[in-house]
């Protein structure tokens, strides 16, 4: 099992240099593989193909604005705390978190390999003035790296984290924040994310995810560490079938959402 | 208008630019209310969940300066004679059951908490949202930024282009540029302005013109009734609420401040003409008629057996279970004019579209024998305006209609139920049919002498609990 996975992830190395981002979807905006491809599919339709994204989106954006504002000392009960902070979002797709950002008074840049979606995202953007301003680029977290791009604080959001963790932290100043959110690696993700999620309540298309590419926190912890970010905070998100929202929890078996700060050395 | 004051009280709010759209005369006009007036008829009875919202959003203190009367007591029984019920805010450890205010007193208190927070701006052509509301003349209100904007006209015509999917990246953002692609609402004004806002809250009253320019269905009926408001004054102050449950509906008898009184009169559209056409004198003598002897006699104060025939019920008995039944006080004189509206239902089966939404009458018109109507649009106020700032919260477009969903999921339940549960009241009375007065009066004495469920209903009406039907036996 676990050399499998490794594989997997060697596989995904590739992948990732060649600018294509796999089995993101339910945590990455990315709209690359959708079974259908060549029909146009509006990342920003809230009740089309990423209705669960845009479900979750206000959920991982509390989170976000809650540990954002604690480390930079913003205030949480101003419109636009964010005001000041350099924000890079990895993997932004149609821009579904990186627009939040920028009303948040974020200076923000969305990144995505994608081409199609940074077209979206522009376009999108574009018409209103308080998310005009992001700048997006058609590049990898590593091309940003190459550049010497510097950011506050680096939002990441892929069901497969491990690779991008050192160009996370290379893209983050000395005492910047990371935020991170994924999938567990777990028997109940497998049921929920996957067999739920793809099979039964069809919210996302067949082989969204691979199970096998998913970290459990221990590992992310470990991964981050590695790339010297220290993980001071980790939450859960849980669905609540009845009101049909997400809500965060400490219940961190399914999705979950870390943040970290990085060393300074 | 309450609805752009709690959202200028809310921190993360603050900052919206809101337009008020509304051609009621009195928005020009400054400390219009001269206090040795008579009180006008339209009044409100507001519950201490509308009182500790006002408070919340600093427009109490402006209610307070003008007349105003709170009741700790209120009585209802019906015709029959067979039975009443009174409560007692101490039933429920409180001070007060409501507080009777005149429309125009809630209005102005707005207002004037309105520009208390902001500065007011004419002419602001660009809008973060706009808001057209209503008190019961069907005027409609904007909303500015608190940087607000009021605007003493009408909306004439309402434009919302879907999103744009077209390609080709257009570089400018004039604010025709954001309407045409969907990220604006356009309203025209009946004075010739247009203003463009992310969200147009339509707050513009039961024949909503904001509802109808969007779209949204409404489900509901007329009743075949018409009800006959007015001022009266007694001999003395009245300090408690009184209701009586006639075959054609209900009187209500309500403390309005000074010796005077407001009445509510459910009648057919037949008498209810009658009653606008008949002298003074007559009329007074009508109304002291139907709120003591008519139609039947007063019910018995048999404190001691009605309690004994439910002393089996667990809880403590409620102060007022011991309380007699009491003659309302008499009406002397006729002091405004009689004003007849016809009474209907209505609900819209949407509340949020994409940035439109609606709140108070615009979304449910209710009977109004409980005076719950004005209650239940102030808590869509105040739903609303912590939606809004938790969307500003996480930096959502507060026109997104996944955002307002939130508000529809929280009121719209809790509307229905009480249209719901004053539409069982209103059916229960319009029949006069032996064996169903006689449950009425069990109802009335279930209602008086246990004390759990008396709790029950005085929370519920204070607009402080989610559902009235208690659980008498485990709480």
């Amino acid at each position: 099992m676990n050399l499998g996975w490794r594989m997997v992830r060697k596989l995904r190395i590739v992948n990732a240099r060649n600018g294509a981002f796999f089995n993101a979807r339910f945590f990455s905006d990315s709209t690359t593989q959708l079974p259908l491809a060549s029909v146009t599919v509006d990342p920003w339709d809230s009740e089309g193909p990423f209705k669960p994204l845009h479900v979750m989106n206000p959920t991982r954006l509390a989170f976000i604005r809650s540990t954002l504002c604690r480390h930079f000392g913003k205030d949480p009960n101003c419109a636009k705390p964010f005001e000041g902070l350099n924000i890079v979002d990895v993997g932004c797709g149609g821009g579904i978190l990186s627009e939040p950002l920028a009303r948040m008074g974020a200076t923000v840049t969305g990144v995505d390999a994608v081409d199609k979606n940074i077209k979206i995202a522009c376009l999108h953007a574009g018409s209103d003035p308080e998310t005009s301003t992001i700048e997006y680029c058609c590049t990898t977290a590593e091309k940003l790296v190459e550049e010497q791009r510097r950011f506050d604080a680096v939002i990441e959001h892929v069901a497969d984290p491990a690779e991008f963790c050192k160009s996370l932290a290379a893209l983050t100043v000395e005492g910047g924040a990371n935020v991170v959110s994924t999938i567990n690696r777990s028997m109940r993700a497998y049921a929920t994310a996957i067999v739920a999620a793809e099979y039964i309540l069809r919210w996302l298309p067949k082989g969204t995810h691979e199970w096998s590419s998913f970290l459990t926190p221990e590992e992310l912890v470990l991964i981050l560490q590695r790339s010297s970010i220290d993980v001071k905070e980790m939450a859960g998100f849980v669905y609540n079938p009845l009101t049909g929202r997400w809500s965060l929890s400490d219940d961190i078996g399914v999705n979950f959402i870390a943040f970290g700060t990085k060393n300074t050395q | 208008m309450a609805l752009a004051c709690s959202l200028a009280h809310l921190p993360l709010t603050k900052h919206l630019k809101v337009a008020i759209i509304d051609s009621n005369p009195a928005l020009g006009k400054r400390n219009c209310i001269n206090k040795e007036d008579p009180p006008d008829p339209r009044v409100s009875t507001v519950t201490p969940a509308t009182i500790s919202f006002f408070k919340d959003i600093g427009a109490w203190q402006y209610i307070q300066q003008h007349r105003h009367a709170y009741f700790d007591k209120m009585q209802v029984w019906d015709y029959t004679g067979l039975g009443y019920t009174r409560y007692n805010a101490r039933d429920v450890n409180k001070e007060v059951l409501g507080c009777v205010v005149e429309n125009k007193v809630l209005h102005s208190s707005l207002l004037s908490c309105i520009e208390f927070t902001s500065d007011i701006h004419l002419g602001a052509y660009k809008l973060d949202w706009c808001n057209a509301a209503d008190s019961d003349v069907d005027d409609t209100f904007i909303n500015t930024d608190f940087r607000k904007t009021i605007y003493p006209s009408k909306v004439t015509s309402m434009a919302l282009l879907p999103s744009s999917s077209s390609m080709g990246v257009d570089s400018t953002l004039s604010t025709t540029a954001l309407f045409t692609k969907g990220r604006l609402a356009k309203l025209e004004l009946s004075d010739g302005k247009s203003l463009y806002a992310k969200l147009v809250v339509g707050a513009d009253g039961g024949k909503s013109r904001v509802r109808e320019l969007a779209g949204f269905k409404t489900t509901g009926w007329s009743y075949s009734q018409n009800a006959v408001i007015c001022t009266v004054e007694h001999t003395e102050e009245n300090r408690c609420a009184w209701q009586r449950f006639l075959p054609a509906g209900p009187i209500a008898l309500l403390p309005i401040g000074d010796r005077f009184s407001n009445i509510v009169w459910t009648m057919n559209p037949k008498e209810s003409s009658d009653c606008k056409t008949m002298n003074e004198d007559e009329f007074v003598k009508t109304v002291n008629h139907a709120l003591d002897y008519g139609y039947g006699s007063h019910p018995k104060s048999s404190s001691s057996g009605g309690r004994d025939m439910f002393s089996w019920l667990r809880g403590d008995v409620a102060i007022s279970a011991d309380e007699c039944f009491e003659v309302p006080p008499k009406v002397i004189k006729l002091a405004s004019d009689r004003m007849v509206f016809p009474l209907s239902l209505k609900h819209a089966n949407d509340y949020v579209s994409k940035r439109v939404v609606l709140i108070g009458d615009a979304a449910h018109t209710v009977h109004p024998l409980a005076g719950q109507g004005v209650n239940l649009g102030f808590e869509d106020s105040h739903a609303l305006s912590r939606v809004i700032a938790e969307g500003v919260a996480v930096g959502s477009d507060i026109g997104e209609v996944s955002l307002l969903r939130k508000y529809e999921a929280e009121r719209k339940p809790a509307n229905i139920a009480m249209m719901a549960l004053l539409e069982v009241f209103q059916r229960a009375y319009s029949v006069d049919f032996g064996p169903l007065n006689i449950l009425r009066a069990a109802a009335f004495n279930g209602a008086h002498y246990i004390s759990p469920l008396k709790k029950s209903i005085i929370s519920y009406a204070s607009g402080e609990k989610k559902m009235p039907l208690p659980l008498p036996f485990f709480s």
